[in-house]
């Protein structure tokens, strides 16, 4: 008995036990909510280093049968996933007492932990796409679960364009089985392997190509797909806004990415539409750090400033996946790849425990001043000393400050991006870092230094249970970058060879 | 081919209803038309001409296999119409709701967000 098929029955058990015991059990969503979420972020942890396992749903192998595959890289983002949803949970308990109707908002909550967990484990390119609807139509309830009118217009935003990408990913798993004659992952790949494996790819495999990234680069906010993003996250409450862009953009985006074009399509040495893939891929992801670096910096609205900053930092996980791919595709040296793949996945991680923090403390400022505009704070050191530190730790950490973990995953990926010999792309990139650094300084000055001004006067410190997930992301930041020779290598460096050995994946899932 | 050609014009359409109209209601209808254009396809995908209900009984004629149909597909486009269902729900009730607040469907008028 493996634990993989319990990542999505616990979180959808909940989903669906919440909203009942609520009928007359007002604390239902609060106490089943925190102890599955803990359950399952204890359960992730404890899969660290872990050998890779397949589970057979209904014992039926997989050609016909559904699997549940958990891998080196499932099991990074399962540990993603579910620690940065239970530090998000922790902290909606206190902060969501604002809101009514707050069973719904619980169940929705497990709703998309459920859909995101489903997306990371599963085995089937259908499945794949069942779960990301789940998480999907998640995330839209709850960008508009205010309904005010600008939640109301951002959610109604997100879920066109995000519905719109469904539809191109649906499009793609039909060309997928119609070509292939199967929705299994690893048997479709063997079949693209063995029957396309020539210099040029099948045409109707390039439309599901094309259709897949235009799909899971609108549900990862690349530019130019990114327009939906910097209204939904900042509309939304703020642990949901942490949960969006700390992991929803990665599971349903990047990891998708990764998982459907590293094993389904594979990068393949000499084969043309392979390269031309890679390099769109390493083309969205430098548009995406351009625009969203210097859009963040004229932001006064500190949530939409955050939102930017999520597109850039996006594009740098895609960078250091598309540098990888397009050395595999070169036929380059394989260690170079690994070493931009691992790089991407670094910054994954990394951006994960910033972003969700940043987020999470741009929730507590405005609850404890009321307002979310920039120029009407200062000085946020003297009144809120511990929300003030843990944002300070998080933005150097996103700025590439060196001792903290953000600057080491930025250094491999431009490192590998100058060994790659795209020497453009990096400059580009190094000087977007530097931009980067800049917006964070200006949150810095603006919000959390100088004198105490404006809204911040009457600003206290928020309660415990929202000041403590702040302090455990903050141990993160610092903690990913110190500790890695210690403890990232043994999270990261499978999920790097799960990615670059595709033969493995298909041995693992067909036996 | 001619089947297939016409399904892509129909997600065409759906797309340029979403894109070029402002009415919501239109839009929502548009992306209706979207999904209902990949319905289409994965049903062709798997339609075959002279086809039969694929039930195999005892004693049965080999040969007869052959004139399956494929089932998957069909799987497929019931699971799909089912989350089309839930995103359409959503979709209305958060048009009703931008109803309420602006008193108008035009979303020019209520668009604020930059975007």
């Amino acid at each position: 008995m493996n634990a993989v098929p319990l990542f999505v029955a616990i979180p959808l058990g909940a989903a669906f036990l919440i909203p009942l015991f609520g009928l007359w059990w007002k604390k239902s969503g609060e106490v089943l909510a925190t102890l599955s979420t803990l359950v399952l972020a204890v359960m992730a942890i404890s899969s660290i280093g872990a050998p890779a396992v397949t589970h057979h749903m209904g014992g039926w192998a997989p050609p016909v049968g559904i699997a549940l595959v958990s891998d080196g890289l499932a099991i990074l983002l399962l540990i993603a996933v579910n620690v940065i949803g239970f530090l998000c949970l922790v902290y909606s308990l206190k902060y969501m007492q604002v809101y009514s109707g707050l069973p719904k908002y619980y169940s929705l909550f497990m709703l998309m932990v459920a859909g995101m967990n489903g997306v990371v484990v599963s085995g089937d390119l259908f499945n794949l796409y069942v779960f990301l609807e789940i998480a999907s139509i998640a995330s839209y309830a709850l960008v508009a679960f205010g309904v005010e009118a600008d939640e109301l217009e951002a959610g109604f935003k997100y879920l066109v364009l995000g519905s719109v990408a469904s539809v191109m990913i649906l499009f793609a798993v039909g060309t997928v089985y119609a070509v292939t004659g199967t929705l299994n992952m690893a048997d479709a790949a063997r079949e693209i392997s063995t029957r396309f494996g020539g210099p040029e790819m099948n045409p109707a495999l390039l439309l599901a190509a094309a259709l897949f990234l235009m799909g899971f680069s609108l549900k990862a906010a690349l530019v130019p797909f990114h327009a939906w993003l910097p209204d939904a996250h900042p509309s939304a409450p703020a642990p949901i806004s942490a949960m969006l862009s700390g992991v929803v953009i990665k599971s349903l985006g990047v990891y998708a990415i990764c998982r459907v074009f590293f094993h389904v399509f594979g990068f393949m040495p000499g084969v043309t539409s392979s390269v031309i893939l890679a390099n769109i891929m390493i083309w969205f992801s430098v548009l995406s750090i351009v625009f969203g670096g210097l859009l963040a910096v004229g932001q006064w609205d500190l949530k939409r400033l955050l939102a930017y900053s999520s597109v850039g930092q996006i594009g740098y996980v895609m960078l250091g996946i598309g540098v990888g791919a397009r050395v595999l595709a070169t036929g380059g040296p394989r260690s170079l790849a690994g070493l931009a793949i691992l790089g991407g996945l670094f910054h994954l991680l990394n951006h994960a425990a910033f972003k969700s923090l940043l987020f999470l403390a741009s929730g507590a400022i405005q609850q404890a001043t009321g307002t979310r505009d920039m120029k009407q704070m200062g000085g946020l050191k003297e009144r809120m000393p511990i929300t003030a530190m843990t944002t300070n730790i998080a933005a150097l950490s996103i700025a590439g400050v060196p001792p903290f973990a953000g600057f080491w995953s930025k250094l491999i990926i431009i490192f590998a991006a100058v060994k790659a010999g795209l020497l453009v792309v990096s400059f580009i990139a190094i000087a977007m870092a530097f931009v980067t650094l800049v917006y964070y300084v200006k949150l810095q000055r603006e919000v959390l230094f100088g004198t105490v001004r404006g809204a911040v006067e009457n600003a206290r410190e928020v309660p415990a249970l929202m000041y403590v997930p702040l302090i455990i992301l903050a141990i993160f930041c610092v903690g990913f970058g110190l500790l890695y020779p210690v403890l990232g290598y043994r999270i990261l460096e499978p999920a790097r060879d799960a990615l670059l050995n595709g033969a493995e994946y298909i041995k693992l899932v067909l036996g | 081919m001619t089947v297939y050609f016409l399904c892509v014009v129909l997600l065409t359409m759906g797309l340029y209803c979403l894109v070029a109209k402002k009415n919501i209601v239109k839009k929502v209808i548009g992306l209706i038309i979207m999904e209902y254009a990949v319905n289409l396809y994965l049903i062709i995908i798997g339609y075959k001409r002279g086809g039969v209900a694929p039930v195999i009984e005892r004693g049965m004629n080999p040969a007869a296999l052959e004139r399956f149909v494929d089932p998957l597909p069909q799987a497929l486009v019931l699971t799909s119409i089912v989350i089309g269902l839930g995103v359409m729900a959503l979709m209305v009730a958060m048009c009703l709701r931008l109803y309420e607040k602006h008193g108008t469907f035009d979303m020019s008028q209520i668009s604020k967000l930059r975007g």
